[in-house]
């Protein structure tokens, strides 16, 4: 009996993936006998899940130091509590603004929501892997959740279009990620990370650099890091805007959670390896990401070249190798994911029942249509862009400051460069908003209340967490230590 | 409360703008008045920080300091020696005029108008009193979003093209001087100023360091050949930006050359002063000429800007010509002194300038110097201003560009007799393009039927040119108050300058 309370008290830091996988089959049945008859009570109650589970989060899984559980394929530490957090905050937030563009679409289905709950359930597992099985379960429940998602409007031609290419990419970059775990496998005999960590401390052996290799190239294409990064903008653009919004935020969590256990904790012994390999890529990632932007004349491409330059970015600080590199990153992806919530927001909240806010066109004279929505959009821009006082601004400083630690001389400068270059189609945007003049045949954009609130918080808090930056900063590097 | 004065200074207008922007254009009455009480409690709160300045120190003075971001050792440290001081008085004194200005001018989106501008004016404060680098970099950088705006929605015909292209230019510009303070961050563990003036450099990181700020700095300044954004930037921008760009913004390239390159890399600049002599020389001479040629008022000026410029900068490296020349510092100082005169005064005289184009403009929205003509005939007192100001900028005695110029030719003649050669040259050159503008414009018969119905300056437009006229005579007449207020910070920074920090 008392073994068994014991058991039980000791899953605590787990209780987040077990809330949410009795909550999906809830919500799963809820929408069965419910949320058929009332349309957007599956949402309503998703919100709330997520809520709870916030706060059960709260009161079980934060852990002062780090735990590990399941016979060592389950680690929780204050890194993973701050990323589950994250990952609530942005799955709710996403599906805030989503609610009327998928009501206007006729897409506005309990399946909807269950299928982001399964993908954030694939995040946390993935942010809570301590072995390289529960790293591939994790991969591999977010990404087929990803990808329904995205073929989620089954009507669209150009959705479809988008899934399959998705499915097939990640596919191939499932199977990169098996063959390297499997060669890692084949040179330690485990799948734990922490023994891996411990065996692996050959750098340069060929067994190790094959290893690396393939999962590094794993790694990059789920980040859509240049030259895997061709699938990021056809699904960014052929998704339905909800679902890029979606897949554009809280995955990106799950992602550096994935670079950071993989490559940062278990390859840690052959950090040079690796390190040499994502430098080029990171590099690339940055130069084309930035430079082919600007070429777009539509915004959800627009901006998934813009996200190829923020993983670029991201990147950077792994290349650095050290903590506070990492730190950097993280630092980098939350602010990444606020940013993106609230910029994929406006787009999702300035397209209507059979109108797409898609093109960069479309968002003319947005000034004039709507202040409000063109001055989210505003400091957004500004603060992708990297200018104080917004907060992105520190994300940029914060690598910036982790390459000069580690004499990337070279790195600074292409960083700084492209920075500048990565202004120019941010400051179009908001040329698009506020220089020129409205057409007259744009439809209004959405006017409730409660979205457009949240969407003023999302852009107060870039402000905000730009002026006083230090919490969220402090924060990063704490969890990273 | 002197604790405090320089935040209040900073977040007075700030807080202003945000209250004048949540007000929107519905309530453009109150928002209007609002702010012109703000800059004029602005400007107010000035006569404290410069009646309580000592003048006996060179130390920072009014200073404030508060955790910021401790992870990052950065301080909400703020300060001013004698040579922020003035700046910041330059900076509240000339957004006034700019809000006048605006009064009934201004019909599209007033509120957001003044808005931008008081937000810009606690950013600009906030760059002069700022005593951390990090600090400074983020008014520095955040000042560029008004200017952007300001250009961009209330500027003339291209004005996409010259907002795009003066961001991108200061941004560029500013990102290297980013990555410079991360470093010297990171070798002394501070992000405070004197930390970083005090931080032993070898030559080559020196030499790393002084390309980083001459970026920064030249673009802001701007020095030949990175100043083509102004001219743009200065055609399109509405009156009030073009104001504030010219009295201001040129001026913190001079002051973080003061603040940062000659303090922090003083080797650096002894090494490659002669790069900047060239620069500012063919500023003066190069660009003097380019201004004779131009066909629209407001471009003349900004070139005139850029030549005079041209003049802070030679000022302001002539320390390291007399040392090379004479083997001592003697006599270094009147270059900055006259360096520092010479931004003030462009500060009063270019901003006065654009104004006096501004009322043009109003009554015949044309810069193009061959529609006007005669204009003293219908607008008699307008023209005197028109004419003062001129003067002003060529140098006459008497008037604020006089005193700059002299102390800089002055001390050019202890380095080589050919600076000061070329040099002079400006006072010819500017006698030519202003007082050839002047009588283009001013002089003559009446030019043509619109000029013929023009109308004198009304009493808000009056009292703008009258005030600014009355401080341009007060400092070319009397401007020994602003040489001592200076006095033992420029002798501070000659030491600085000229010592070494290469570690033994």
């Amino acid at each position: 009996m008392s073994a068994s309370m014991m058991t039980l008290h000791s899953l605590a830091p787990a209780v987040p993936e077990i809330y949410l996988a009795a909550a999906i089959c809830f919500v799963l049945l809820f929408e069965a006998f419910v949320g058929v008859k009332r349309q957007g009570a599956t949402g309503t109650l998703t919100l709330l899940v997520l809520a709870i589970g916030a706060a059960l989060t709260v009161a079980f899984a934060n852990v002062s130091h780090r735990t590990v559980l399941f016979d060592g394929s389950y680690v929780a530490d204050p890194l993973a509590f701050v990323l589950k957090l994250a990952g609530f905050l942005a799955v709710a937030v996403a599906l805030l603004y989503s609610r009327a563009y998928l009501r206007n679409r006729e897409i506005l289905k309990g399946e909807y929501y269950v299928l982001a709950l399964t993908a954030l359930l694939g995040i946390f597992v993935l942010i809570s892997a301590n072995s390289l099985l529960t790293v591939y379960l994790g991969v591999e429940l977010l990404a087929l959740s990803a990808y329904a998602m995205v073929a989620f409007d089954r009507d669209s031609g150009i959705a479809a279009e988008a899934a399959m290419k998705y499915f097939v990419l990640g596919a191939i970059a499932s199977g990169m990620l098996l063959f390297g775990m499997s060669i890692v496998y084949g040179l330690t005999g485990t799948l734990n990370l922490d023994r891996i960590a411990v065996a692996l401390t050959l750098p340069g052996n060929l067994g190790v650099v094959l290893a690396v290799t393939f999962i590094v190239v794993a790694v990059a294409f789920k980040f859509g890091a240049v030259p895997f990064h061709m699938w990021l903008p056809d699904v960014y653009d052929g998704a339905p805007t909800s679902v890029t919004l979606f897949i554009g935020t809280a995955p990106k969590i799950a992602y550096f959670a994935l670079a950071l256990r993989l490559l940062a904790h278990g390859l840690a012994g052959v950090t040079l390896d690796w390190t040499r390999m994502l430098m080029p890529i990171a590099v690339l990632t940055l130069v084309v990401g930035n430079v082919v932007a600007i070429a777009q004349t539509n915004i959800k491409r627009m901006l998934a070249y813009s996200t190829i330059a923020h993983v670029g970015f991201i990147l950077l600080g792994f290349v650095a190798g050290t903590e506070n590199g990492y730190a950097a990153a993280l630092y980098y992806v939350l602010v990444y994911v606020l940013v993106t919530l609230g910029t994929f927001g406006v787009v999702v909240l300035a397209s209507r029942k059979g109108f797409e806010a898609d093109q960069l066109a479309d968002y003319k004279g947005l000034y004039r249509r709507d202040p409000l929505l063109a001055l989210a959009m505003a400091m957004l821009m500004f603060s992708t862009a990297g200018v104080p006082p917004f907060v992105g601004f520190w994300a940029k400083l914060r690598i910036i400051q982790a390459l000069w630690e580690t004499s990337h001389l070279w790195l600074v400068i292409i960083a700084v460069v492209m920075s500048v270059v990565g202004a120019f189609y941010y400051l179009r945007v908001i040329k698009l908003m506020y220089f020129d003049e409205a057409p007259e045949t744009l439809p209004p954009t959405e006017r409730s209340f409660g979205v457009r609130f949240a969407l003023g918080v999302n852009a107060a808090a870039v402000l905000v967490l730009g002026v006083l930056p230090a919490p969220l900063l402090d924060l990063c590097t704490h969890v990273i230590h | 409360m002197h604790e405090y004065l320089l935040s209040l200074l900073i977040w007075l207008p700030i807080a202003a703008g945000v209250v004048v922007l949540l007000l929107g254009e519905r309530n453009i009455v109150a928002g209007r008045w609002l702010s012109l009480i703000a800059t004029l409690v602005t400007l107010a709160l000035c006569v404290p920080l410069w009646r309580d300045f000592n003048t006996h120190t060179a130390a920072y003075q009014f200073v404030q300091k508060a955790a910021w971001i401790p992870r990052l050792h950065a301080y909400y440290a703020l300060g001013v020696d004698g040579i922020s001081m003035p700046l910041i008085v330059l900076t509240a004194l000339m957004t006034v005029p700019v809000v006048i200005a605006a009064w009934d001018v201004i019909k599209v989106r007033p509120a957001q108008y003044y808005a931008s501008f008081l937000i810009m004016e606690g950013l600009m404060i906030g760059v002069f009193s700022a005593t951390d680098a990090l600090l400074f970099y983020f008014f520095w950088e955040a000042m560029l979003i008004p200017m952007f705006l300001i250009i961009g929605i209330w500027g003339g015909p291209r004005r996409v093209y010259a907002t795009i292209k003066f961001f991108l230019y200061t941004f560029l510009g500013s990102v290297f001087m980013l990555a410079a303070l991360i470093y010297m961050y990171l070798k002394c563990g501070s992000y405070s100023i004197s930390a970083f003036q005090a931080l032993p450099l070898t030559l080559t990181e020196q030499r790393w360091i002084f390309a980083a700020f001459l970026i920064a700095f030249a673009v802001k300044i701007p020095m030949w050949p990175v100043h083509t954004w102004l001219p743009d930037a200065h055609v399109e921008a509405p009156t009030g930006g073009s104001v504030i760009l010219a009295a201001i913004m040129l001026k913190m390239g001079g002051y973080g050359f003061l603040r940062f390159a000659l303090p922090i890399v003083p080797d650096a600049c002894r090494q490659l002063y002669f790069l900047i002599v060239v620069l500012s020389l063919i500023a003066v001479v190069y660009i003097g000429f380019v201004a004779l040629v131009q066909q629209d008022m407001k471009k003349l000026i900004a070139y005139s800007s850029i030549a005079h410029m041209g003049f802070v900068t030679l000022g302001i490296f002539l320390v390291y010509a007399i040392l090379t020349s004479t083997g001592t510092t003697h006599g270094a100082g009147m270059g900055m002194d006259g360096a520092m005169v010479q931004m003030v005064s462009h500060g009063l005289v270019s901003g006065a300038l654009f104004l006096c184009v501004g009322v043009l403009y109003d009554r015949m929205h044309t810069r193009q110097i061959s529609d006007y003509g005669g204009v003293v005939n219908t607008m008699p007192v307008f023209a005197g201003f028109m004419v003062l100001f001129a003067l002003a900028n060529t140098g006459l005695p008497g008037t604020s560009g006089f005193v700059g110029e002299f102390l800089v030719i002055l001390a050019s003649f202890k380095a080589n007799f050919w600076y000061t050669a070329l040099a002079a040259l400006t006072l010819i050159l500017a006698a030519c393009y202003t007082l050839w503008l002047v009588k283009r414009v001013v002089f003559g018969p009446v030019g043509n039927d619109r000029v013929a119905k023009l109308t004198d300056l009304n009493g808000r437009e009056f009292l703008i040119l009258g005030t600014l006229a009355a401080v341009v005579l007060l400092v070319g007449i009397w401007p020994a108050p602003l040489l001592k207020v200076m006095g033992p910070s420029i002798q501070h920074l000659v030491h600085q300058a000229t010592a070494t920090k290469i570690p033994a």
